[in-house]
């Protein structure tokens, strides 16, 4: 890594995760995404005079898991406070919130690089708490006339925000904290995270500590926003600190001595730009909403979520090492992919009885067919068993790896099952006697290339292994090799 | 005849057939059309509807349907309560155009009941005030002295009852708004235990001391709108999950030898001597009946004021902030010529002052002005010191209720330090006004249940209202001991001269 830089990045991040249910946070309008503007409203969303809301359990039960799945210290009691505010997209002048009794404190989640560019380290995380989502302003600025325009389907949605600590030191650590995150979300089953339809939203606090004759110096710190992909955090995150060292050669400023800035990055010109702040004060004046009553949080609810949870990403990666001997890199690769794909490695391992196998057909093979479209596991035309039987007369020797290769691939491209396929290639499997005799007729047929090899041009034998496949293309290479070069010295 | 009988007993006319749902709702009508241009009670009034209504209730009534508990009486309701696609305005300038696209709770409840809505009463903006002289549109003159004011802010609530234009009333009560009014107009008012009756629907003024409440001239008419009005509602996160009761029946049942605390700082500084004599002649009437009186000290009651005045207008200034102009309501919008550059800060410009021309001219004085208090009360550097410091005050307030009612059943003493006032009197002296809510405050902050009932007549001639308070959810209490006073007393059944 670029560890050449004379400085320390500190970074903290705020994300945004919107949380799986199928009604929003204090009202039962649906949270699809996608919908006309406007559509997905009621009184409670739209914040008409008088209406009430009331608080959606589900939603509070995935923020509760999430919270335990991080190791979070939980409060027996929580309660919601408004966040006043004005902005069009806000229809009541307050949002509901969290502030000093948030659902989740005090938790970490750990991080690790499989090429090794990081030590795995714990990145704590200060709180985590729900809040509902604002509407979403449209600006038309065609024709010089700025036309604003708010949709209120999002207003309302369950948002679960989680703060870390500034634990992380370098852009790369932020995207595989945001990857490991977003996988144990998934893993969860809380979010979808999916950042083009804003699932997922993270916004980074980023300064350098700069050793000086003085003493160590701290860059104001920077609210980097509009970061639309893990790899534009790593970009944007890679750029701000290299600017900030800039800037603070031109002119010396400090945390000390310049406030904080908020900073957009511009994803086409590779660049963070200073936002106006918003015209609001930022004294939000919160305090408890007298709507909502305050949520206990009994010891055995919290038991039952730990029971419930399952393996989570960081657990699993090491029973898949320990269990099926697979090497750190590989468990990882697996493990990304979701609880899916590694369901169907198992399956596939257990029942071919060669894990290794199993896993490096999966990386290469299956993986490289998910990605060219974009489908899950659960779309992959061949099933568990019927890789695990391909895979299992590999390991016999009845296939050939190559002959194997096409077989899947036929299976993929016209959706055969494993006989047909192989049936449809012609493969049959070649008797050792069929072999000893096709090995005897080349070589007697081929006097000329037996004199080479006994000459000690070894190599020349690979001729009468083209011929054999030739003749018969469901023969093995090594055996055919083998048996030749034996039947040379034998006839000498 | 329309004045001389109850609800109950109008119910029991229409079941014999002796009155007709319709001839009832005319009835109302009339009495509006023959002094609402004086009492000026009603904002909206829906005579076609209500006929319509009273119709169904009629014909379902000859078909033998099962028919609700006030099915074919005639109801007014305070304009802060939800009306789907009805004129909505809480008395403000901001919301004259608003008709709300659903029904409050409990205008379900009395629709569901057979109750015939024939319109909207007057209110001070947005519940704020004790005289009904802050609605944005006209004051509700009391019926008993024209140039008096009914009180506040259910003061239509109040006068339409005193001038025998409905026999049954919704008001609302944050401060002691259904209980100064009723008061103040001679009708019995009652404030329910927080959370018996849903605010879904009750456009919100402080939430946390909001309660929806029934008004009638009898405690007996009062028990049977509650018995409609209360119950749980899952829509409201802060509405009780405690069963309901039949109010009104078995309000006669003997109420044994009740201890009934008389609470000695409403008697202390600032109470008219009119009124002080006529509650104590109503406390005889209760020891008569066989009640025990107690002397109670309330010892935070003198900070009952500054703590309402604290915790409102902070959640007033909160609930109020979704009047921007933005997505319904009035709306000033002082658009700019477009094209001169710079749209971004142009269009942020324009957002605030769209915000500041529909606010200023969208609501009165009051709410402003508590709106600068709450906002200023909740700011960084002052909450602590301003509303954390009354929510403490609010705990001590409800420990005196606690301590008091173990040693007393129900908690009696004046409704209101004085009798209605001059229109004017007390615009320009906010504090003056403030310290109407002295006695009825102390019920909100602690959430129990408080009724105001007629018990006398002061030198002018003005009603004087009687409080009485109980635990929580012992409304029925309060009922039977109100119902029983009134067997014995006939404050109730006298009529202003209109």
């Amino acid at each position: 890594m670029s560890q050449a830089v004379p400085y320390t990045i500190v970074i903290g991040l705020e994300v945004h995760v919107q949380l799986l249910t199928r009604t929003k946070l204090f009202c039962r309008c649906p949270t699809t995404f996608g919908a006309p503007p406007n559509t997905q409203t009621c009184p409670v969303c739209l914040g008409l005079p008088g209406a009430l809301p009331v608080m959606n359990r589900r939603a509070f039960e995935l923020a509760l898991r999430t919270a335990v799945a991080l190791q979070c210290r939980i409060p027996p009691r929580t309660k919601w406070d408004r966040k006043n505010y004005f902005y069009p997209d806000l229809p009541k002048g307050y949002q509901i919130s969290q502030y000093d009794l948030p659902l989740a404190t005090n938790g970490y989640l750990e991080i690790a690089d499989p090429a090794g560019r990081f030590a795995p380290k714990p990145i704590r995380i200060r709180r985590a708490h729900l809040e509902e989502d604002a509407g979403k302003s449209l600006h038309d600025e065609a024709a010089g006339v700025a036309d604003s325009r708010i949709d209120l389907n999002r207003a309302g949605t369950p948002l679960l925000e989680i703060v870390t600590e500034p634990d992380i030191r370098s852009p790369l650590e932020a995207k595989t904290f945001l990857s490991e995150l977003k996988l144990l979300l998934l893993y969860l089953e809380v979010s979808d995270c999916n950042m083009q339809e804003g699932s997922l939203r993270v916004d980074a606090n980023i300064n350098i500590h700069i050793p000086t004759a003085s003493g160590m110096v701290a860059t104001p710190i920077v609210e980097v926003k509009n970061m639309n992909s893990f790899r534009a955090v790593e970009r944007a995150l890679q750029y701000e600190a290299e600017r900030q060292y800039v800037e603070w050669q031109a002119t010396g400023l400090t945390k000390e001595n310049a406030p904080k800035q908020t900073r957009g990055w511009d994803d086409q010109a590779e660049v963070t730009v200073a936002q106006r702040r918003k015209e609001e004060s930022s004294d939000y004046r919160y305090f408890p909403d007298p709507d909502l009553a305050e949520v206990t949080i009994p010891a055995h609810q919290i038991e039952r979520l730990r029971d419930e949870m399952g393996e989570l990403p960081g657990a699993l990666r090491k029973r898949l090492e320990q269990q099926y001997g697979l090497d750190a890199y590989a468990s990882d690769v697996l493990v990304n992919q979701g609880k899916a794909v590694v369901a169907y490695f198992e399956q596939v391992a257990r029942q071919c009885g060669d894990a290794r196998r199993a896993a490096n057909w999966i990386q290469q093979d299956v993986l490289r067919v998910l990605n060219e479209r974009h489908i899950g596991i659960e779309q992959y035309p061949v099933a568990a068993d019927e890789l695990a039987e391909l895979l299992r007369q590999v390991g016999d020797g009845q296939l050939i790896t190559s002959r194997a290769r096409e077989v899947l691939e036929r299976m993929v491209q016209r959706g055969e099952k494993l006989e047909q396929a192989i049936a449809a290639l012609g493969i049959q499997s070649v008797s050792s006697n069929q072999l000893r005799e096709l090995c005897r007729q080349l070589v007697e047929a081929n006097p000329r290339i037996a004199a080479d090899v006994r000459a000690g041009k070894r190599q020349a034998v690979g001729a009468l292994v083209g011929q054999a496949k030739k003749r018969n293309p469901n023969v093995n290479p090594a055996e055919v090799q083998r048996i030749c070069l034996e039947l040379i010295e034998q006839s000498e | 005849m329309w004045q001389e009988r109850s609800a109950i007993e109008w119910l029991r006319w229409l079941a014999e057939g002796r009155v007709s749902a319709v001839e009832l709702v005319d009835a109302a009508f009339q009495a509006i059309e023959r002094t609402d241009s004086r009492v000026r009670a009603f904002l909206h009034l829906r005579p076609e509807q209500a006929r319509v209504e009273a119709r169904s209730i009629d014909e379902r009534r000859r078909r033998g349907e099962e028919l609700g508990l006030l099915a074919g009486l005639p109801i007014a309701v305070k304009d802060v309560l939800c009306v789907r696609g009805e004129p909505t305005t809480c008395g403000s300038r901001m919301l004259a155009e608003f008709r709300p696209p659903y029904d409050a709770t409990v205008i379900e409840r009395l629709r569901a009941a057979g109750a015939v809505l024939v319109g909207k009463t007057n209110l001070d903006e947005f519940a704020m005030g004790s005289s009904t002289e802050n609605s944005a549109f006209f004051p509700t003159r009391n019926p008993w002295d024209l140039s008096r004011v009914p009180g506040g802010s259910s003061g239509g609530a109040a006068a339409c009852l005193a001038a025998g234009q409905v026999p049954l009333s919704v008001g609302t009560d944050t401060g002691g708004s259904i209980r100064q009014p009723a008061a103040f107009c001679g009708v019995v008012g009652l404030k329910p235990t927080y959370g018996r009756v849903s605010r879904y629907g009750l456009v919100a003024y402080a939430s946390s001391l909001d309660q929806v409440g029934p008004m009638a001239r009898t405690a007996e008419d009062v028990a049977l709108l509650l018995s409609v009005l209360a119950g749980h509602d899952p829509r409201d996160s802060t509405s009780a999950p405690v069963a309901a009761e039949a109010y009104h029946q078995g309000l006669d049942a003997p109420l044994g030898r009740l201890r009934i605390g008389v609470i000695r700082e409403h008697f202390e500084s600032g109470l008219s001597p009119s009124i002080a004599g006529a509650v104590r002649q109503a406390l005889d009437v209760l020891a008569q009946m066989g009640a025990e009186l107690v002397e109670v000290t309330m010892p935070h009651s003198p900070y009952a004021i500054a703590a309402y005045y604290l915790v409102a207008p902070c959640e007033a200034s909160s609930n109020l902030a979704r009047y921007d102009g933005m997505h319904y309501g009035l709306r000033c919008d002082e658009s700019l010529p477009a094209g001169d550059g710079n749209e971004g800060r142009q269009d942020a410009s324009r957002l605030v002052r769209v915000y500041r021309a529909s606010r200023s001219q969208g609501f009165g004085l009051e709410v402003k002005r508590r709106i600068m208090l709450g906002t200023f009360a909740l700011s960084a550097g002052y909450q602590d010191r301003y509303y954390v410091k009354a929510l403490r005050v609010r705990r001590l307030i409800r420990a005196d209720y606690e301590r008091a009612f173990e040693r007393v059943d129900v908690l009696a003493g004046p409704t209101t330090p004085s009798t209605a006032f001059r229109f004017g009197e007390k615009l320009a002296d906010p504090l003056a006004m403030y310290l109407e809510d002295l006695f009825t405050v102390g019920a909100n902050l602690a959430g129990v249940p408080a009724l105001s009932l007629p018990c006398g007549f002061d030198e002018n001639g003005l009603p004087i209202g009687l409080q009485l308070q109980a635990p929580w959810f012992r409304e029925k209490r309060l009922l039977q001991l109100a119902h029983q006073f009134q067997q014995r007393t006939d404050w109730h059944k006298r009529r202003p001269a209109l």
